[in-house]
């Protein structure tokens, strides 16, 4: 595919994602307002009063039924959308699990907000976390071009036939959804081709092959998510495991096709000068960019930092990710969430994992940080990998986990 | 890159003033951020918002701790406090009947710190708008005091993002407050 | 387990019913006792069909209740609930 000429323009994350949406037209959309991802739900609510799109919006009582209808409507081989935060996503759990389950290809952006008590607007991944093993796949982006970009990419990944999962990207509350940025912005008809039409898989049912959806009419019939106890159940969770690893390599070809047609590539992870790092920040979402101007401020002062955001983070590209830390000593794993009682953050349990069994692997920290939106600065990043080399000098036993800048 | 901090009320329109020079900048073909202060936001109550402009793509995601420039939009804010991190070389633009000397007695600001930029800009609100809403007045003279975007690409976002009848007077706001501002 | 089963990858995807329930004969699970209509009774209301929780109950060409043994679990709501007393349960 040729490189297109797009448009320059200033927007917010939520507007950006909203833009994005209207652009990618989906059949449905059923979403609930929440800060901060209201301005989402605004500004395609106007997009539908004002005619743009031919979307069926549903103004909905809650987001367990904005879900709800999310499902009836992907499950009728429609394209449907839905946005949430914190409590929106924890209200919505029960469903999560039926809609990946269901192998339905819904595109949902949470924009990363705390959980309460106490009440909380502000951001922390701590809602996305707890949605970490309901079978849907997790991109966090970076910045509102990224949120653009991924809310158009998700449907090509979450569709195609070798993946047929939901797909959630993961976006900043505030630090993204509510900061104006500069952003390109592709053509409405190369956005439409680029996503195309939402392809049916065929299934075997139980009168025969049929498109993967439900017929109203009868002539195709098809049941889905029926019951099924200890003689099934378990291969089809054996399945869905199957489709999030396959995911690996959808979401690659996806950001390829996007980059050759944008200029922006896109994969599973986002390295910064990692080549020759002696220390590496590794973790997810907005701040990954503070970080890299952290190590740039660091190699001047003679210090090779490196920075590993991590984009794909349901399915886990352990391989990748392994192979990206390769050489490098000495690693802080920044967790902006907690696993009360675990043994780290939830990212540092994964990084562990990646390295688990090795002869060799780096010195990991965990440093938990930004909890309900406590700002992480250049500085606190560059503190953070000073603490982190200091600490691989005088030898680490264990896994130490640190909090980034809480009271005593 | 050149980070801006605004100082208003909720309410005053802080955070549109960093959004629509965040905007001009981008007119211009440069890079740029506008966001709020994470806060919640409330009528009356001090608020920040905050700019970046940038020659190169911004990846920095958080707060600005050390501002190039301090803009003002409620002379009721004056104080010690919205100098804090300012940079050795920063501007400073303040809405103010006051004179410089006095105004740098007020924020405690030592000789050979900042430049101080004044502006009655609620007078020349309430004269024009005929509501003390200073917003654009201050945004329009960060643009003159710092060069950071033009009054012309100013010009050609509020035109963008207001209503025909608002835009008029806020154009007319921007023009007499790019002239009017003084440096000390 | 049974062996006869698909494995994960011959199954369809998203918990699909990927045979026709009606392979099961169920009437197999039947405990003892049948309906059995007595025409001359039956005046075809088809209360027993409206009742019937297994789908075992029609009207045959006549008019009147027909079986379908493959299907009745031998419950007895039919019999029970026939208002002209012309079903009986019998021992099989």
């Amino acid at each position: 595919m040729a490189r297109v000429e797009q448009r320059r323009i200033g927007m917010m994350g939520d507007e950006a994602v909203a833009y994005a949406i209207k652009q990618v037209e989906p059949d449905v959309v059923a979403a609930y307002p929440i800060t901060p991802q209201t301005i989402i739900v605004e500004r395609f609510s106007d997009y539908v009063a004002d005619g743009l799109v031919r979307t069926e919006f549903v103004a909905i009582e809650s987001e367990h039924s904005a879900l709800s209808a999310c499902v009836g409507a992907a499950a009728a081989g429609a394209r449907a959308f839905t946005a949430t935060a914190s409590q929106g996503l924890a209200l919505m759990w029960e469903i999560l699990y039926i809609a990946s389950s269901m192998r339905l290809p819904i595109v949902m952006v949470i924009v990363n907000r705390a959980l309460s008590a106490p009440i909380n607007i502000h951001c922390d991944h701590s809602d996305a976390m707890g949605a970490r093993d309901s079978g849907w796949i997790q991109l966090f982006c970076e910045n509102c071009q990224e949120a653009y970009d991924t809310a158009i990419q998700a449907w090509r990944i979450a569709e195609h036939p070798d993946v047929q999962l939901p797909v959630m990207v993961c976006l900043d509350g505030f630090v993204v959804s509510h900061t104006l940025e500069d952003i390109e912005v592709l053509p409405d008809e190369v956005v439409k081709e680029f996503v195309g039409e939402r392809p049916l898989v065929r299934v075997m049912g139980h009168e025969g092959e049929v498109p993967y959806r439900l017929d109203p009419t009868g002539r195709e019939p098809l049941s889905m998510g029926t019951f099924a106890m200890y003689d099934l159940y378990f291969e089809y969770k054996r399945q869905q495991e199957e489709a999030m690893r396959a995911a690996l390599k959808v979401i690659e070809e996806v950001g390829r096709e996007y980059g050759e047609l944008t200029g922006r590539y896109y994969g599973l992870i986002d390295q910064y000068k990692l080549e020759d790092a002696e220390v590496a920040i590794v973790g997810l979402g907005s701040s990954m960019g503070t970080a890299k101007d952290a190590a740039d401020e660091l190699r001047d002062e003679g210090i090779r930092a490196g920075v590993l955001r991590i984009r794909s983070f349901r399915p886990f590209p352990t391989e990748t990710v392994r192979e990206a830390l390769k050489g490098v000593k000495t690693v802080a794993v920044m967790d902006r969430a907690l696993s009360f009682g675990g043994p780290a953050g939830p990212l540092m349990m994964d990084m562990a994992t990646v390295f688990y069994g090795l002869k060799e692997g780096p010195t990991m920290l965990n440093y938990i940080y930004g909890l309900g939106g406590r700002d992480i600065s250049t500085d606190d990043f560059k503190a953070v990998a000073q603490d982190a080399l200091r600490a691989a000098e005088e030898g680490v036993e264990g896994l130490p986990v640190k909090f980034v800048g809480v009271r005593e | 890159m050149i980070e801006i901090r605004l100082h208003g009320r909720g309410g005053q329109g802080v955070w549109t003033a960093a959004n629509l020079l965040a905007l001009a900048a981008i007119r211009e073909g440069k890079y740029a951020q506008g966001f709020p202060f994470f806060g919640p936001e409330r009528l009356g109550a001090p608020v920040l918002a905050f700019a970046r402009i940038s020659d190169k793509p911004i990846r920095v995601h958080c707060m600005i701790y050390r501002p190039d420039v301090v803009g003002v939009l409620d002379p009721t804010l004056l104080s010690p406090s919205v100098v804090e991190g300012l940079k050795k070389d920063g501007i400073l633009v303040l809405n103010s009947d006051k004179e410089p000397s006095e105004l740098r007695e007020i924020l405690g600001l030592e000789e050979g710190m900042g430049t101080i930029w004044v502006l009655d800009a609620s007078r020349m609100a309430i004269e024009i708008l005929g509501r003390e809403i200073t917003n654009t007045a201050i945004m329009s003279a960060v643009a003159r005091a710092t060069g950071a975007v033009s009054l012309s690409s100013l010009e050609a976002v509020i035109k963008e993002r207001f209503p025909p009848n608002v835009a008029e007077k806020n154009l007319e706001l921007v023009r007499r407050a790019y002239e009017e501002v003084r440096r000390e | 387990m049974s062996s006869s089963l698909p494995g994960w990858k011959e199954l369809p995807m998203g918990g699909v019913a990927f045979r026709p329930s009606t392979d099961i004969k169920t009437g197999e699970w039947r405990l003892g006792f049948r309906p059995v209509v007595k025409e001359e009774k039956c005046v075809g209301c088809a209360m027993c069909v409206v009742l019937c929780p297994d789908m075992a109950m029609g009207l045959g060409e006549e008019g009147k209740a027909q079986v379908n043994y493959d299907y009745c679990k031998g419950c007895g709501i039919c019999a029970r609930e026939c208002p002209y007393g012309a079903i009986e349960m019998v021992p099989e």
